[in-house]
């Protein structure tokens, strides 16, 4: 594992506490699956450990050459996905602001007609049968990650009778402690579903909704190809230990 | 005015659904040929040092129904107490364990099952030690940020006893559900109980 992938050199210190009133609660009724999965009880405040401090690496050399690319990667040779050509690109940071190095971040998706590849999925929409759903990367050094695939299409829902789901991509990351561990879920700037969606309304707050709506990049754009989306995620800080867990006299 | 402190918020938290396999797991939910096995399988081979051990289980829901769309993942230590990390700044961990398990609930029964070695203890900030346990971290559909909790060995009653999480809860009733069960020849089980009398503890860590 290289060396790089530490921010420092120092004993590795705690996250920080995660703001949990930023993120959804457990209990939220108007997504009816939550109501008997939630616990009840408070959680037990522990500040990281060398339990949680640390985490699993993942290496470069456990990806194939097309992982990251959803278009290809489940396609009969020649053929292609229905749908919108795109690219999602950004950086994975922390809440210092720095590039996480080596996360290793998985995502998936519905295809364009808004219907998943999985055992248990009923929707109507037809399957594609050159498109899997699934792809994954590694970030660069500065954090950074890119892949291609097709825009996923909305979707209904058993929930309320008439619940639809925001066009959106799945997102599990790594940062390099167990503690930063996060799953969440990457919507498109414009779609008039992302205000009506009882999963995003978890959220407490619009400014936290906002933080995962990816915005058009023109810049990034390639011509007569694919359009890019840009999508930052930001994994918890953790402190300096400079001063910290010593004995005096040390 | 000050100085800004200039600190990014955390990406929020959205569940992982119910097809969370399609991205984790992908040849579970019938995707193959996008990679060749999926992640978090095998944690030991035939070198790992330590003793051999399964931990399987349930996540239950308030009504006591398995959830049969969970994912479950696992970090733990080897049979030494040291991590296989970069974070890891204690000694050089065996190179031929994980440490890190990922295993979905079965789609009928919803058990997990990981095969792996039994932890060694680890230390605390503070120096004391912490008794052998394993870090569970639950996602599923109607899971709205993912759950983190512990696994505790029942044959480590002293250890246990002393361990400064263990020893600092207050609600002591509820300590035993953070302690597996033993059905012999190194195997255990831990049911996870999201709600109701044996709700198991979570962490905010």
């Amino acid at each position: 594992m290289p060396e790089s992938i530490r921010n420092d050199q120092s004993p590795a210190g705690a996250n920080f506490p995660r703001d949990r009133s930023w993120h959804p609660p457990a209990f939220t009724p108007w997504y009816k699956t939550s109501v008997p999965r939630s616990p009840k009880q408070a959680l037990i405040s522990l500040d990281g450990t060398v339990s949680e401090i640390t985490g699993p690496v993942f290496g470069h050399n456990m990806l194939g050459e097309l992982d990251n690319d959803l278009v290809r990667n489940f396609a009969k040779p020649g053929e292609s996905p229905i749908g919108q050509r795109i690219i999602v690109h950004g950086r994975v940071l922390d809440e210092n602001g720095r590039g996480v190095a080596g996360a290793l971040v998985e995502f998936w998706q519905a295809n364009a007609g808004g219907r998943y590849r999985h055992k248990k999925e009923t929707y109507l929409a037809p399957l594609d049968p050159n498109f899997g759903g699934c792809g994954r990367t590694i970030t660069a050094e500065d954090g950074f990650y890119s892949f291609r695939t097709i825009k996923p299409g909305p979707y209904p829902w058993p929930n309320g009778v008439n619940d639809w789901r925001p066009a959106h991509i799945h997102f599990s990351v790594f940062g390099h402690s167990f503690s930063q561990r996060l799953i969440t879920q990457m919507y498109f700037e414009g779609d008039p579903l992302i205000w009506q969606c009882p999963i995003v309304k978890t959220i407490p707050s619009r400014e936290a909704i906002e933080s995962l709506i990816a915005p058009l990049d023109m810049a990034n754009t390639i011509p007569m190809d694919a359009r890019a989306y840009k999508f930052d995620i930001v994994l918890r800080g953790r402190r300096s230990t400079l001063f910290e867990n010593r004995m005096e006299g040390n | 005015m000050v100085q800004s402190l200039g600190l990014l918020k955390e990406t929020p938290s959205q569940t992982a659904g119910p097809y969370v396999h399609i991205g984790c797991v992908p040849n579970f939910s019938g995707i193959e040929g996008v990679y060749p096995e999926d992640l978090g399988r095998g944690m030991v081979n035939a070198r790992t040092r330590g003793e051999r051990i399964t931990v399987t289980g349930r996540v239950i829901d308030g009504t006591g129904t398995p959830l049969r769309d969970v994912l479950v993942e696992i970090w733990q230590a080897d049979a030494m107490g040291l991590y296989n990390s970069p974070m890891e700044t204690r000694g050089q961990a065996d190179p031929e364990f994980t440490g890190w398990g990922r295993c979905p609930g079965d789609m009928t029964s919803g058990e997990f099952r990981f095969e792996t070695i039994k932890p060694g203890a680890v230390p605390y900030p503070d120096g004391r030690i912490q008794a052998p346990h394993i870090t569970f971290w639950i996602v599923a559909r109607g899971i709205n940020i993912g759950l983190h909790t512990r696994m505790y060995f029942p044959d480590e009653e002293a250890a246990n006893a002393a361990d400064p999480l263990l020893s600092r809860i207050e609600h002591k009733i509820r300590v035993p559900t953070l302690i597996a069960k033993s059905s012999g020849g190194g195997a255990y089980v831990f049911d996870i109980h999201l709600q109701g009398d044996n709700e198991t503890i979570f962490l905010d860590i």
